[in-house]
This record gives C-alpha cells, sequence and structure tokens, in this order.
C-alpha cells in the first residue's frame, strides 16, 4: 500500500536538510540578530547591516549572519548572539554600533570575547561546557540533590568554571516522556545531549568521561530530545530563560520566520504528517483533549471539546479561524508568535482544520502589527508553493486553504461573534450567543475560533502525545502558559512557564523582581477584563481557576507588575476608561454602565468621591455584570472590583481624607521646595513648562501655586532632591 | 440606493467618474473582488488599502467605494466610523501615535505625551500647522517591554523620557526637509 503522507513528508525534509547542509553552518561562525517589532525599535536592522559590512570588509566567507524572531528579552535588545562551531554561544545585550565593531574585531576575528557585554552577565569566564540541571518538581528526588552533589566534587577535584558551568533549570518537559523512573535530567552544551541521572556513580561517570576527557556517556543518553533543544542550546545559560519551560515559544529566537527550510528541519510539518497519514481527525481530537489543552485566548475552554462539537455538525461547510487580534493593551505574546514562528501558527491552524472538516480558514490579525501579517502571509505562501496549503495536502487528499483578515483598531472584535461580523465586513457588533460559533458562526457555517497561542501548541501536543502535555501543567489545565511581563519589573519581555508556577517565581525569580529598588504592590492579570492579585498573594498558582478565586482572570496572558508608585484607583480608572472607550454601545448596561463608573472613579481621584461611592461602585459593577451581552460588558467591572476588594483602604484614603497614598492623584498632591536643601540651581525653573517657579541664582527657589499644573517636571529634574511631592 | 445604480443610463459615466478616484490596483483589487461570493466581506480590506495609500478616507474615496463595490454608502460610512483605526480626515507627513496601552500608561506615558504636545502645539487628532506631524493615541502596539513607546509613521520608539522628545522631533523634521529637498532637485539623484 503505498503512503503518500510520509513519502512526501520525507521529500519535504530533504529538501530542507539540502538547503541546510548546502549553508554549511557546522563550520561557519553565526552571527545571530533578532528581527521582529521590539528588535526593529530597538535598532536591530542596523546592527546586522552593520555586521554585513563588517563581514565584507573582512573578506571572510566562513562567517554569516542568521535572521531570527523575538527572544522575548524585550528590554535588554538589541541582542546579538556570536556562535562558534563546537563552543558556548556567547549573547550581547544592547549593542550598538560601536559594539558591532568591537565583537567583530575583538571576538570574531580575535577569538577574545567582550566580556562586558554579554547578556545578564554574571561572570567573565567563558566556560568550555555547561551542564543544566532540571530542578523542576518532576526532577527532585529524596536524597542529597545532584547539582550540589555536583558543584561538590568539582571543587574536590579543583575543576574550575572556564572547563565547566553548572547551571539550574525549570523543566524540560523530558519528564513526560522518560517518565517513571526516579531521576534527574541534565543537558549537557554545547554538545545538546540530554542526560537521565538516577545515581551518584551516574554522576561520578559524567563528571569523569563527559566533562573532563569530552567523551559522551552513552549509557546516559535519554531516549529522546528535549521540545526546546535548539532554544536552550542558545539560551540555557541566561536566567531569564532557564527558569521558563517553552513549548509554544520553542522555535521564537531559533528560528528565521521566513524560512520554510528551517522550520522543517526543526520537526516542522512532522504532526502535520502524522495528522494526515493517520486519516482519523478524532485522534487529534482526543489527544488534545487528553492534553488538557484550554484555550489561552482567555475564556479557557478545552480545545479538544470545542473541536470535537464543530466536527459534530451537519453541515459541512465549517470554518477556522486564528484570533490575532490581542486587544488587551499590554500584552504582547501573540504578535511574537506570529511574527517568530508563523509557520508553527499556520501548521497547528491547518491541523485544527482538518480535525474539523473545514475547508478554509482565516488569520484575523490586528492591523497594529504590521510585520505580524507580513510574515504570516509569507509563510501561507511558501506553504502554497510547497503542497502544503490548497488543494490535496501532502499528498492526503485533504483541500484547505488560509488566508489573512485585518481588524482596525476595536477592542471588542477579540469576541467570538464581534469578530465573525468583522471578517464578514461589518461593524464588529457581537451576538446573543446561543448560537455558539461552533453551530453557527461565519456565514452561518460551523466555526471553530482560537486564540494564537492554542494554535502553538497543537503541533508540540502531537508530536509529544497528550498525555506528556497534561503531565506539563496542572490537574486541571495541562501544559504552558505565555505572560507578556511588562510594568514596573527589571526584566519585561515574554515568558512562558507551566500551568501552576507561582506568580512569585514569574516576577522575581524571571522577572528579577520589582524595577528600581520599590515594593512589589500588585499584579494585574488578564488586562481590561481581569483584575489586581495583591503582593501577599504572590505565592499562588497561576491557573484558571485560582486567579478567578482570587477576583481576577487568567487572560490572554499580559501580566503587569505594580509597585508601591502606583494607585490602584487610578488603574482602576484607566482601565474603566478603555472598556468605556471601547464599548460597542449596543447594550445599555455597558454603554452606560461604564461611563457611569468612570464618572465615579474620576471624582475619586479628583478628590470629590462622596461616602456612598464605594457603594455605588458596587451596584452598577453588578448590574453591568450581569445584564451586558458580551464579555466586554460583562467583564469590565472587574478591575474595579478586584480593586476594591483587596484595596479598600486606598479607596477611602482618597474619599475620606482626600489623600492619595501613592501620590499619584495630581488633583490631591503638590510640590514643594524644601529650602535647606535647594542649593539654587536654577534648573527646575528651567524645566517649568509655566514657568511659575521663582528664585535667584544659588538661592532658594519657590514654587507659586496657584500657577502650578503640577506636571512634576520639578521634581524629576531636581538632582538634589530638593523638591517634595505631598 | 447601490445595485439600482448600475442599471441607470448614465451609470458608465458616474462609474468613470468614481473610478478615477481611485488608483489602479484598489481598482483591480475591487474588481477581482466583485468575482468573488460574498465581496462585500472584502469592504474592511478595501478601506485599508485606501487609507494605505492616501492616509485617510475622505468623503469621495466612501461614496467610490459604496458605488463600484455596490454596497450601500450608509454602510460603508457606518464600518468606517466604526473602526478606530480608519480616519476621516487628512493627517500630516509624520503620524505619530502615542502608546496608552497599560504598559506605556504606568511608565509615564502620559507625560511622554504632554511634552509631546508642548513641543508641537497641538492635542490629539490634531495636524501641526506646518503638515508634518499629526497626533494621535493608541492602545498597545505590542511593544510594551519597550514602554512607555510612541510610533511614527511604522517606526518605534522606546523607552523614551519626556526629554529625548525634542530630539527626535528634530530628526524627523531634519528628514522632511531633506525629502523636500530632494523633491525639489530631482536632477540631483
Ligand atoms: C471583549 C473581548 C475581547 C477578546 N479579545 C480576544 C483577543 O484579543 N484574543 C483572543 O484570542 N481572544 C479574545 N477574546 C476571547 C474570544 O472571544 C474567544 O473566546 C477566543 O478567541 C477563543 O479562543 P481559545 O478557545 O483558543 O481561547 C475576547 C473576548 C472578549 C469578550
Ligand atoms: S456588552 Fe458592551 S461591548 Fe458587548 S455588546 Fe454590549 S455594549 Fe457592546
Ligand atoms: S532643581 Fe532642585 S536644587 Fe535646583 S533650584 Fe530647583 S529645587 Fe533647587
Ligand atoms: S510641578 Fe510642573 S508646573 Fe508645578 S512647579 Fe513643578 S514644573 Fe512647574
Ligand atoms: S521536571 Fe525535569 S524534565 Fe520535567
Ligand atoms: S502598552 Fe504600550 S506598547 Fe504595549
Amino acid at each position: 500500500m503505498s503512503r503518500p503522507v510520509p513519502d512526501f513528508y520525507q521529500s519535504l525534509t530533504d529538501l530542507a536538510g539540502k538547503a541546510i547542509k548546502d549553508r554549511d553552518l557546522g563550520n561557519k561562525i553565526t552571527i545571530q540578530v533578532g528581527s521582529a517589532t521590539c528588535e526593529h525599535a530597538a535598532g536591530s536592522q542596523v546592527i546586522a547591516e552593520e555586521f554585513l559590512r563588517q563581514i565584507r570588509a573582512s573578506g571572510r566567507k566562513d562567517i554569516v549572519i542568521h535572521r531570527t524572531g523575538c527572544t522575548g528579552r524585550c528590554s535588554r535588545e538589541p541582542i546579538v548572539s556570536v556562535q562558534v562551531p563546537g563552543r558556548l554561544p556567547v549573547k550581547y545585550e544592547r549593542v550598538n554600533r560601536d559594539l558591532v565593531f568591537r565583537i567583530f574585531s575583538e571576538h570574531i576575528q580575535g577569538d577574545a570575547p567582550v566580556t562586558k557585554h554579554i547578556l545578564d552577565r554574571t561572570s567573565d569566564v567563558i566556560s568550555e561546557r555547561e551542564l543544566m540541571f532540571c530542578e523542576g518538581s518532576r526532577c527532585r528526588r529524596p536524597g542529597p540533590d545532584f547539582r550540589a552533589r555536583f558543584i561538590a566534587m568539582l571543587k574536590e577535584r579543583a575543576v574550575g568554571p572556564e572547563k565547566v558551568r553548572v547551571v539550574a533549570s525549570s523543566c524540560f518537559g523530558s519528564c513526560g516522556v522518560s517518565g517513571g523512573k526516579a531521576s534527574t535530567f541534565i543537558l549537557a552544551r554545547p554538545e545538546k545531549i540530554l542526560y537521565q541521572i538516577s545515581s551518584e556513580e551516574d554522576l561520578t561517570e559524567l563528571l569523569e568521561s563527559h566533562v573532563l576527557l569530552g567523551l559522551p556517556v552513552e549509557r546516559l543518553k535519554a531516549k529522546e530530545e528535549p521540545i526546546a533543544l535548539e532554544f536552550l542550546e542558545r539560551y540555557g545559560d541566561v536566567a531569564f530563560f532557564n527558569h521558563q519551560s517553552r513549548i509554544a515559544l520553542r522555535n521564537a529566537g531559533v528560528v528565521d520566520p521566513e524560512s520554510l527550510e528551517e522550520y522543517v528541519a526543526l520537526d516542522g510539518f512532522k504532526a502535520l504528517s502524522e495528522a494526515l497519514d493517520r486519516r482519523d481527525p478524532d485522534w487529534i481530537i482526543s489527544e488534545l483533549t487528553k492534553a488538557r489543552l484550554r484555550g489561552r485566548g482567555g475564556g479557557g475552554f478545552s480545545t479538544g471539546t470545542k473541536w470535537g462539537l464543530a466536527r459534530k455538525q451537519a453541515d459541512t461547510t465549517r470554518f477556522i479561524i486564528c484570533n490575532g487580534d490581542e486587544g488587551d493593551p499590554g500584552a504582547f505574546m501573540d504578535r511574537s508568535m506570529l511574527e517568530s514562528d508563523p509557520f508553527n501558527i499556520v501548521e497547528g491552524m491547518i491541523i485544527g482544520g482538518y480535525a474539523i472538516g473545514a475547508q478554509r480558514g482565516f488569520f484575523y490579525i490586528r492591523a497594529e502589527y504590521p510585520l505580524a501579517i507580513k510574515r504570516i502571509q509569507l509563510a501561507i505562501d511558501h506553504c502554497r508553493a510547497h503542497g502544503l496549503l490548497g488543494k490535496d495536502i501532502m499528498g492526503s487528499g485533504f483541500d484547505f486553504d488560509l488566508e489573512i483578515r485585518l481588524g482596525a483598531g476595536a477592542f471588542v472584535c477579540g469576541e467570538e461573534t464581534a469578530l465573525i461580523r468583522s471578517i464578514e465586513g461589518e461593524r464588529g457588533q457581537p451576538k446573543v450567543r446561543p448560537p455558539y460559533p461552533t453551530d453557527r458562526g461565519l456565514w452561518g457555517h460551523p466555526t471553530c475560533i482560537n486564540n494564537v497561542e492554542t494554535f502553538a501548541n497543537v503541533s508540540a501536543i502531537l508530536r509529544y502525545s497528550g498525555d506528556w502535555y497534561a503531565r506539563i501543567g496542572t490537574e486541571r489545565s495541562g501544559g504552558t502558559k505565555v505572560f507578556a511581563l511588562a510594568g514596573k519589573v527589571v526584566h519585561t519581555g515574554l515568558v512562558e512557564v507551566p500551568l501552576g508556577t507561582t506568580l512569585s517565581k514569574v516576577v522575581n525569580d524571571i522577572g528579577g523582581g520589582v524595577s528600581g529598588g520599590k515594593q512589589l504592590k500588585a499584579i494585574q492579570t488578564g488586562g481590561p477584563a481581569g483584575g489586581f492579585i495583591p503582593a501577599s498573594m504572590q505565592d499562588m498558582e497561576v491557573d484558571f481557576e485560582p486567579l478567578q478565586k482570587a477576583g481576577s482572570i487568567m487572560g490572554s496572558g499580559g501580566m503587569i507588575v505594580l509597585s508601591e508608585d502606583d494607585c490602584m484607583v487610578d488603574i482602576a480608572k484607566f482601565y474603566m476608561a478603555f472598556s468605556q472607550e471601547e464599548s460597542c454601545g449596543k447594550c445599555t448596561p455597558c454603554r452606560e454602565g461604564t461611563t457611569r463608573i468612570l464618572e465615579i472613579l474620576e471624582r475619586i481621584t479628583l478628590g470629590k468621591g462622596q461616602p456612598e461611592d464605594l457603594d455605588k461602585l458596587h451596584r452598577l459593577s453588578r448590574l453591568c455584570q450581569r445584564t451586558s451581552l458580551c464579555g466586554l460588558g460583562r467583564a469590565a467591572p472587574n478591575p474595579v472590583l478586584s480593586s476594591i476588594k483587596h484595596f479598600r483602604d486606598e479607596y477611602l484614603a482618597h474619599i475620606h481624607d482626600k489623600h492619595c497614598p501613592a501620590k499619584k492623584c495630581v488633583a490631591l498632591i503638590h510640590y514643594e521646595i524644601i529650602a535647606e536643601k535647594c542649593i539654587g540651581c536654577t534648573v527646575c525653573a528651567r524645566n517649568c513648562p509655566v514657568e511659575c517657579i521663582s528664585g535667584a541664582r544659588k538661592e532658594a527657589h519657590v514654587i507659586d501655586q496657584q500657577a502650578c499644573i503640577k506636571c512634576g517636571n520639578c521634581f524629576d529634574v531636581c538632582k538634589f532632591a530638593a523638591i517634595d511631592r505631598v | 440606493m447601490s445595485a439600482c445604480c448600475s442599471s441607470t443610463d448614465n451609470w458608465p459615466e458616474l462609474e468613470r467618474g468614481y473610478r478615477a478616484m481611485l488608483p489602479e490596483d484598489i481598482l483591480a483589487f475591487i474588481d477581482e473582488n466583485r468575482q468573488m461570493d460574498r465581496s462585500e466581506s472584502m469592504l474592511i480590506a478595501t478601506l485599508h488599502m485606501i487609507q494605505g495609500h492616501y492616509g485617510h478616507l475622505g468623503p469621495g474615496h466612501l461614496e467610490a467605494v459604496a458605488q463600484l463595490m455596490q454596497v450601500p454608502l450608509a454602510k460603508v460610512t457606518g464600518v468606517a466610523t466604526f473602526y478606530h483605526y480608519f480616519r476621516l480626515q487628512p493627517r500630516g507627513k509624520y503620524l505619530i501615535n502615542v502608546c496608552l496601552g497599560t504598559a506605556c500608561y504606568v511608565k509615564g506615558a502620559e507625560k511622554v505625551a504632554q511634552k509631546l504636545m508642548d513641543e508641537l502645539g497641538i492635542r490629539y487628532g490634531e495636524t501641526s500647522k506646518d503638515g508634518i506631524f499629526s497626533l494621535e493615541s493608541t492602545r498597545c502596539v505590542g511593544t510594551c517591554g519597550l514602554a512607555p513607546v510612541i510610533m511614527i509613521g511604522d517606526e518605534v520608539h522606546g523607552p523614551l523620557t519626556p526629554g529625548q522628545v525634542p530630539t527626535l522631533l528634530d530628526s524627523y523634521l531634519a528628514r522632511a526637509a531633506e525629502d523636500l529637498a530632494a523633491a525639489s532637485a530631482p536632477e540631483a539623484r
């Protein structure tokens, strides 16, 4: 019996293998530069050009530039990685033109890395090798900790850090594959070998053979490679990354987002080929169900169940839609995935189309993401040209095609019924559900809508099995979740962790804690539909139910860190202003409710709050929650209710004492110059937009309180801490 | 009012007039879509193309789209006004979009916005007198890691302090002046 799909897949991998082989990277020095919106903003395009110039000038043929998407380490961009064959890659942060020159002449030409500018530098020593010990819960075992033992052994034998460095890492996801045995996984770099260690003898052998002699220990090699092997190989030494478990983001910062060959070389389309070869859509659905994959767009509905519902419909004209509207103002996971690993999302959609029996699929992407749109279009074009989209995909007889539709700046269009109307070319106003889109969606036909990240997990689940994925998460929710960490946190960026990880680990261990040495006040999750988790609850595990119980929601993955400098009433007002502006106006409780709630919040921050305002806020919020038509109105009061729940005192201070504890609400503060501290440098006076600061040179200055508009400029510019905000 | 027009006597003449209002590629796009099922679903895509070409959607554009796509004008206007991304007024050479998303807000976006307004002497929705800058606000451009950010044209800048605003604006003014010089001295090219 001929099996067209495996044959097709074989020829695809041959093609990719040949293209990769022709590049001969094994014998070349690779300079890797990120290319996604954040990187471009930080100047990565100029950097890449500069490297190109240097390479040309040097006349060397053994140096290449490799473009990748975004690693998610936003605050350190542009990041450049230099990979010399057989060595650990060296990554530089905040690279500028001068540094390009130094990296090129000192590191590439002179073999001496510019250690001062290494990403998240912890030491000046560049090690020959690195061993990453998994610290995940399933690799922990009773008795002495292997990592501590190994470090002690190194000490006993006086093996220094130039020889080997030991790193702790989060779950590799290998526990699910090789499961059962009480053992710890260790990844050796740069050899990219995963070892499975269960005794002290194993550990000794690893040291004596692998580390000291450079001979891999065959006996201890794990059966399967970790899913994010290539990612860990490049970034495993950096704490920000090795505390993460990357599945959805496994290729981000690794693959060239515009190269089908590279994606295929990373096992791309293997899952699709298996799915098509089995000719059994129910198998896909059952694996997703076993995986306990829950929608990453916010609702957390089981993806397996949703696909199963669509599949059962009598109507056989069906559609599948990828929701790339990413409306939460303060979230950017979906953008990053679309820009950095577009083929993976496309593969997830084709698999979804096959599972539910759809003929056409749509990407709905917000117009504010031009690069994401461009990369997805390129991926679609490549797939069409290679028989992965269109008629008879991979020789399986399955016909399916994809197209892009653009959003146009309306938050409510992220809601599924509104999104459908927008694709139909209408105003994006939600409709009453039921009927649900799986019954009657786009043009009245059964339609599945899923979030970008949901699709990003599909190929991984089919390749490594649903059980594997389920084991990584919690009892109720399988796998990982990507968060966009931003706000008052040291390391902003994208963080992917197993569900069930504590908030504190995300914010402190990975995010490096609150910036500026301030105190953590709260963590906001779920954007305008979510709420606040106070600092006192930071040990909570992230999962759908615990977050909801605390008055917030998981949402799509926005995570904003707030410090003691942030006023909770002000932030609640910010979200309410957002919801009020984005309300589509179709139903009264949402349209009027958000307006009224906003008025009250404004009044409170202006110092005109009344004692009964808290009650009013409660009543209006409940009404809005209960009687609005769609999720926007129903969730809009969440930030208000959760801030009242956890920060009631702050509201009371505003209302009764006309005082803003965070000193944020402009109407409730004023600026004063402390005469004893002021040296009369005149800087403040020169920076005051309304020229209300007076005083002679070298004499104490004064602010005319009547004229002051409280812009805070003077406070920011005074270098002598002579201005007080009260 | 739309479907009727193709049958009125002077339709060819009207059509010629409407076609003259749009560039070739957009006309080709509309013609191609009209052959498709559910062509009206391409309305938003068509408006995106027009805004991409002209920078805004003028009343004439909306009417031409309605006529050529055979969609009621009320629907075209309804869609164009519903979506914030569509602008119905012309704008300056460079559109400055201040991000007022959460990450940017908590990192002080309002101060940057205030500085922009002070420097340019305009408020949101307005265009500077020299026609170079227009100011708008947006909710998250997806680079929250660099907050606070602003977008000028297609380029994202961040993290920004109010103090950096004047230099940044100057660099765009210089660019505009260069373009102008290049345009008035084409032989130099
Ligand atoms: C006001 C509103 C905005 C939404 N915005 C988004 C969004 O930007 N992205 C998204 O994936 N889901 C969004 N959703 C959720 C979608 O309606 C839908 O549940 C989701 O796309 C389903 O995909 P999932 O099952 O993979 O999560 C929004 C919902 C509401 C009510
Ligand atoms: S709840 Fe708000 S956004 Fe949703 S349909 Fe009603 S008015 Fe529109
Ligand atoms: S900047 Fe500070 S020290 Fe200088 S004049 Fe103003 S208040 Fe005094
Ligand atoms: S707060 Fe602003 S307006 Fe008031 S004195 Fe300081 S600089 Fe001037
Ligand atoms: S806990 Fe170690 S690999 Fe998962
Ligand atoms: S909040 Fe400004 S870029 Fe996201």
